[in-house]
């Protein structure tokens, strides 16, 4: 018998909604390929109603993760620097097989687990540092708190397929919001095992959603999805981003493009991505006049 | 009250076995129906059509149960042309509050009765209690059957309970609550069936609401299967109303097509057919709304029920 060549088994990477890992509804894939074009994967091509999910997954998980103390997400954005550092080789590897350098990979993992720690850090910090006690001419204490939005659809940036969407998920989460995420089309896999780096990270089910796809198929549900609060994207072509803009303004969405190469800077980090997914509350307390009333306190 | 007493008789509890794995793999099949397009508009408008939106709660107040029937009236007034539900359900004591917010709409009000939810009274107090929901307006009651007495064996006592019930309720239209989650088996769910059927159900009800597991499909198509041969046999239609635990749109599609693939159209019509349901409305709302201008909407723009 002639000796058959071995046939290779490539994984299809599944989506991460809900703390799952779901294939996605209509059953499509695609062809992941490395820098000389070769296939390496599959990943899902994720359709309107995978969204759809993933955005109620990530309403319903809302409530739980922003009534959590700011101290405890800190130390669940720690547990998840802590869990990446321990699959650095598994990445280094998915990584290098996209086209990177074993060092430009090292640097960008490294990096990844630094900018989780920088968030950790602010998640209790950043509430005391943007509120405000306001001056008012009345007898109320007034009092300026920022407050997260609720659930966050972002689209991941073309070149930095892990430090990119860390880049996008600590800010958002570290406030209290939780997110949908839509993995960069052509180089999806670093994110996606980044899904199994969240799963065994503490981090409750729902929080992220990773989804991966065809940016031109989905960008307009993810932004004209209602229960979407703020959608954050990256150098988007000027139609799309327009696209973006006014789907938002339907329903008073509010929409964000950062700056991709910015994030792979020290300025790639900063507690103003945090209050980009904040909603400013502003509360009036009356005072009661002690001296007057007879110290009723 | 019209027509004499009905008397048990024990032949109605003669069927053949139902068989489980069978009655699973058909209702596997009744999920598997596309629905799309102009033909889910109309299934949705149905399903909104045939909805008693329900309130059952100890903490149930007159103000929540105005707030419930301004909902019934005005489910989403974006929307127009919209169908109503077709009832409120509530407590006996909440009846004449519903009724009055309702007055001159078409929305019945169906009250619970005879110890609802657990049955566990003498008839005395359930007659009592059907006749004060009557009373007060009720268009529907919906009573339990006395599940403990059933699993005794005491089946003449169900019948009987049932057929005074019927007889307490006058015009008014009688719903009766198997609680199929308490009874076991569908054999057991097949013969409550025939029973409250002979004993003069108008429709018959799968759960309160308050057990797990509420209406599933199975049980469902037992009940409708019971339902279509007694309309074979007498002519007689009954109506039928899963509760409990339907609460998104396209699992009360499910049941439409179920009820159409088992009675016909002739029972695809809210006189016939209900959903008991209190979340049930606002998805399918969420989901006309989608339809209607094309992106995925958020509950914070639909009211709270």
């Amino acid at each position: 018998m002639a000796k058959q060549s071995r046939l290779e088994v490539w994984k299809t990477y599944k989506n991460y909604v809900g703390g799952q890992f779901p294939r996605t509804e209509s059953g499509r894939s695609y062809a992941v390929k490395n820098a000389m074009g070769k296939t390496i994967a599959n990943a899902c091509q994720s359709s309107r109603k995978d969204v759809r999910d993933g955005i109620s997954a990530a309403r319903s998980a809302w409530s739980g993760w922003n009534n959590r103390s700011g101290f405890n997400r800190g130390q669940i954005l720690y547990r998840i620097a802590e869990m990446l550092e321990g699959r650095k080789k598994q990445l280094s590897d998915l990584l290098v097989s996209q086209g990177y350098t074993a060092a430009a990979a090292n640097r960008e993992i490294n990096r990844s687990v630094d900018r989780l720690i920088y968030y950790a850090g602010w998640c209790d910090k950043y509430q005391s540092l943007f509120s405000t006690v306001n001056p008012v001419a009345s007898a109320h204490y007034n009092f300026s708190v920022p407050e997260s939005m609720g659930v966050v659809g972002m689209l991941a940036p073309a070149n930095a397929s892990l430090l990119g969407v860390v880049s996008l998920i600590a800010p958002c989460i570290a406030g209290g919001n939780t997110c949908l995420i839509l993995a960069d089309q052509e180089k999806p896999l670093a994110a996606i095992s980044f899904a199994e780096v969240l799963h065994s990270a503490d981090v409750p089910g729902g929080v992220v959603n990773i989804l991966t796809g065809y940016q031109q198929e989905l960008i307009d549900w993810i932004s004209s999805h209602v229960d979407v609060n703020a959608v954050v994207c990256f150098d988007q072509e000027k139609a799309d981003w327009q696209k973006i803009q006014e789907n938002g303004a339907g329903h008073i969405k509010r929409t964000f493009q950062w700056n991709a190469k910015q994030m792979d800077t020290a300025d790639g980090q900063s507690p103003y991505f945090i209050m980009d997914l904040q909603e400013v509350k502003t509360t009036w307390h009356p005072i009661q006049t002690i001296v007057s009333k007879g110290g009723a306190y | 009250m019209t027509g004499k007493k009905p008397v048990f008789n024990p032949q109605i509890l003669n069927h053949p076995p139902v068989e489980q794995t069978g009655v699973e793999e058909r209702t596997v099949r009744f999920t598997k129906r596309s629905i799309k397009g102009p033909s889910k508009m109309q299934g949705l408008h149905m399903v909104l059509s045939m909805i008693d939106l329900t309130t059952l709660e100890g903490k149930d107040t007159p103000g929540k149960v105005s707030q419930l029937c301004t909902k019934a009236l005005h489910l989403h007034d974006q929307i127009p042309g919209l169908p109503t539900v077709a009832a409120i359900c509530v407590y006996p004591s909440m009846v004449s509050i519903a009724k009055k917010a309702l007055k001159g709409s078409r929305i019945n009000v169906a009250s619970v009765a005879t110890a609802f939810p657990s049955g566990q009274s003498s008839l005395r107090i359930k007659l009592a209690d059907t006749r004060l929901a009557v009373e007060a307006g009720a268009d529907e009651v919906d009573m339990v059957i006395s599940r403990g007495k059933f699993l005794a064996g005491e089946y003449a006592y169900v019948f009987d309970e049932i057929a005074s019930v019927k007889e307490a309720c006058g015009t008014a239209r009688l719903k009766v609550i198997l609680e199929t989650g308490e009874l076991g088996t569908l054999d057991q769910v097949r013969k409550a069936s025939s029973i409250a059927i002979a004993a003069g159900a108008d429709f018959i009800k799968t759960s309160t609401g308050k057990i797990q597991p509420a209406a599933t499909l199975p049980v469902t198509l037992v009940m409708l299967e019971t339902i279509r041969e007694h309309y074979h046999k007498t002519g007689k239609k009954v109506g039928m109303k899963p509760a409990g635990g339907i609460s998104k749109s396209k699992l009360a599609l499910h049941y439409l097509v179920m009820v159409k693939e088992t009675l016909g159209d002739a029972w695809l019509d809210k006189h016939w057919f209900r959903f008991g349901a209190s979340s049930l409305a606002n998805d399918v709302l969420m989901q006309v709304a989608k339809e209607t201008m094309g992106n995925y909407q958020s509950p914070a723009y639909f009211s709270i029920d």
